[in-house]
Parts: structure tokens; sequence; C-alpha cells
């Protein structure tokens, strides 16, 4: 089952998904990396409809891409998040997106930051969180585990608590976890957690 | 025939101009003039008011400044009538760039929208240019303090020290001599209102005349918006030396 999660730590902002493509009871792929970079310095992990899933987050990707362009300035986290929040509002009432999504960004004036988006278009500034079945297990460990300004390492380990318990507790746990970083280095692919290796050709006798 | 090229806007004339255009830039070197002088912790507008009539009733404090967005001021020399709807869709460009980013817009834009229209005047048919030409003052955090100005073809620019209206260019001229980098507010001010009284027709300033307005920050960081009331205004122009106190005979 899908799950999607973030925190912000001490000058970075993680992201983590699950990386399987289920199709009714079968898996498809499960190095399906589902954190889009957005810019430089932002990203989107996404979870829900497959299609539409990677349709909006490419048109909000691109969206981003031209205001860049167009005013020579990046937009920021900020303006991101209720940019894209703006878009899943004016889409639910006509043909809605089912698409959820943390989005992480960094920016020179205010440093890393962390939003909740849902599909009926909700959107929270926070420290941590999470969407998917994945998240009620990974809300309470991270109650009782987050701390402000944590470093990348311990960070690292709280997200390897929450995968663990995810893998352990979930029905149809999904195997691969992909985790990216988004710091003033910008925004990147820190490491996967993987159980399952995708498959290549047929297995040697 | 020496009319065959003025009648419509988007046509060039041989020589490759478009003659309306500088028709309307023209009519905006008689209206009254205004000032914009870009400070190091701030921006100063400084306009020229002419009085029409001792009975014409003023109900706004101010007619040649205009607050676009808590961020962004204009000052306007030209046709007033085309100015206000300028004005109506940059205030409107302002709170749907809010609304969809929840932040403010970023001063250029703001001004980039506006010329986008001026512009459009220029090139679609049968229509006639705004006569408006703007000095917009703002604020933003990529930026800091800006000054632009724009002419009715919808070319913009930013200044340290812009002057438009009448005489803009002697005003321009010194402008250009006595402006200084990072200049203080206060020293901003003195030398809008010394530049404004040397290019003014009337012979005395005065408070009926004039209009004054600044962007500055607050310190707690707010953008503030402030325009002079009558009253300080004549105590100002007495402290800069700009007028002369009434001899009590």
């Amino acid at each position: 089952m899908e799950t999607v999660f973030g925190l912000v730590g001490d000058g970075f902002a993680l992201v983590v998904t699950d990386t399987s493509a289920v199709q009714s009871i079968v898996v498809q792929k499960t190095d399906d990396d589902k954190i889009m970079v957005l810019d430089s310095h932002k990203l989107m992990g996404c979870t829900g409809e497959k299609g539409d899933r990677v349709q909006f987050s490419e048109f909000i990707q691109k969206n981003i891409a031209l205001y860049h362009f167009r005013n020579g300035i990046p937009l920021s986290t900020a303006a991101a998040a209720n940019f894209t929040r703006n878009e899943l509002a004016v889409a639910l009432r006509k043909n809605p997106y089912q698409t959820n999504m943390m989005i992480a960004g960094w920016d020179k004036d205010v440093g890393p930051s962390l939003y909740y988006l849902d599909y009926i278009a909700t959107l929270h500034k926070l420290e941590k969180g999470g969407l998917g079945y994945g998240a009620y297990f990974i809300l309470s460990l991270m109650d009782r585990y987050y701390e402000k300004n944590m470093s990348v390492d311990k960070a690292l380990e709280l997200v390897d608590k929450c995968i663990a318990e995810v893998r352990a507790r979930l029905v149809v746990a999904p195997p691969n976890f992909v985790i990216k970083i988004v710091d003033k280095d910008g925004a990147r692919t820190l490491a996967w957690r993987k159980t399952v290796e995708e498959m290549s050709g047929p297995p040697s006798q | 025939m020496s009319r065959r090229y003025d009648s419509r806007t988007t046509i060039f004339s041989p020589e490759g101009r478009l003659y309306q255009v500088e028709y309307a830039m023209e009519a905006i070197s008689n209206a009254g003039a205004a000032i914009g002088v870009l400070a190091k912790d701030g921006v100063v507008l400084a306009a020229e008011k002419r009085v029409t009539s001792k009975l014409l009733a003023t109900t706004k404090s101010t007619e040649k400044m205009y607050k676009i967005d808590d961020h962004v001021a204009c000052a306007v020399a030209g046709i007033m009538a085309d100015a206000n709807i300028l004005i109506n869709t940059a205030r409107l460009q302002a709170q749907r760039y809010t609304l969809a980013y929840q932040e403010p817009m970023p001063v250029e834009q703001l001004v980039q929208s506006l010329c986008d229209t001026k512009q459009g005047y220029t090139q679609f048919g049968g229509l006639r240019p705004f006569g408006v030409s703007f000095l917009f003052a703002g604020y933003d955090s990529n930026f800091g303090f800006q000054l632009y100005m724009s002419d009715p073809s919808g070319n913009y620019g930013g200044w340290k020290a812009a002057a438009i209206g009448a005489n803009n260019q002697a005003a321009q001229s010194m402008l250009k001599q006595d402006y200084k980098d990072d200049i203080t507010r206060e020293e901003a001010l003195q030398l809008a209102l010394k530049v404004l009284s040397k290019t003014m027709d009337s012979t005395t300033l005065s408070a009926e005349k004039l209009e004054l307005a600044e962007i500055s920050l607050s310190t707690q960081g707010e953008v503030k918006y402030k325009v002079w009331s009558a009253d300080d205004l004549n105590k100002m122009l007495l402290t800069f030396g700009i007028t002369q106190p009434v001899e009590e005979s």
C-alpha cells in the first residue's frame, strides 16, 4: 500500500516514498520513483492514482520551470506549494486528480520547509508528516522520536525505523523505498532501502 | 497626405516610426511632472499637482500617487482617465498573484504585466495607446527597493532616479548630475523636492501644488507607504530651504 512521508531537519528536509507500482493484485515494478524533483531546490513526493500522479506532478514541475524562465527568479517553496494547492482546488470541482503529496524545499531566506497536500486540496506546513496507509504507523513513530533540528544521520535513523514499522505492520507492505533530500546544495536522491531487486531476464538455472 | 501614417497606431511610417505612440509621449510631456528617487532604505516619489481652478473640490488626499498593493505605489503623469484604467488592472494583477501564490507580487512582474497591456494598444487594431507614464516604487524580498519608469509604448526600465511629465529632460539631467549612490531617504527627499522646485513652471512651491510619498521598511520589516500631509510638506519645504518663511510686516 502506498506511503509517502517527510520531515524537516537541521538545514534540510527529507521526503520518503515506497516505490511499488501496483495494478489490482499485481506488483508491476518495485523501483518506481514517486518523488519528483520540481526544480533545483524542491521535491514533491506523490502517491495516488498512477496516471493522475504523473500527469499532475509533471504539470506542476513544468509550470514552476515556466515561472522561472518568465521572471528570472525561482518560485519560493511556499509560493510553489500554494500554487499547487490552487491547481488542485480548481480541478477538484471539475475533474479531480487522485493524488496526495508531500512537498519539500529549501529557500535562502527561510531554510528548509515541508508541506502536506492531499487530493481535496488541504495544505499544511509541517515539520513532519505522512500520507497513505503507512502514515498511520509513521505518525506515531515520529511523534515519539522526532526532534527539532535533527542531523541527517539521526533523521535517517528515524526514517529507517518508520520503514521497518511499515514493513512489519502494514498488510501488503511495499518492499522498497526511496529517500530524497533537499538542502542548500539542492535536491537529490539520498538513499534507497530495498528488500527486493527488480528482476531482469529469466532466472538462471 | 501627410496624415497617412498617423491615423492608425498599428502602422509604421516609412521611417519606421509609430506616430500615435510618439504623440502619446508628447501629450505626457505637457502633463504635471513626477519624480522618483531610489535610496538605500526606501524610494521617494514627488509629483507636481496642477491647480486647475480654485473652485475645484478635491475629495482624495492624493491625485497623482496611487497605492497598488501593500508593497508597491506609483506616480502618474498623463491622462488621468487612462491612468485609472491601468491602475485598476495593476491592482487586480497584484491581488491575483497573491491569490495564486500567497505572496506579494515581485515589483518587476507587476510593472511588466502592466506594460504588456500598454504594448497591446500599440499593436492591435484601431485603438489609441494609453497616454500615461508611470513611476513605480516598490519593495520585494528578491531585489529590495526598486524604482521603475514606463511609457505609452510599453517600454519600462529600472532607474535610480527618474522623471516623467513636463520638463522631464531638464529634471532628468539635474538628477543625473546630483544623484549619488547609496543616499538615504532624507537625502532622496531633498533631491526630489529640489529638482521638482527648479523644473516646475511656478516660482513658489507649496503643499497645494505638490504631492510627496515614500516606500520604506518599518522596524518590524513591514513595507510602509507614507503620504505627506500638507502641513508636514510645508514644514519640510521650509527646513530644506526650498521656500522662505512668510515675513510678518
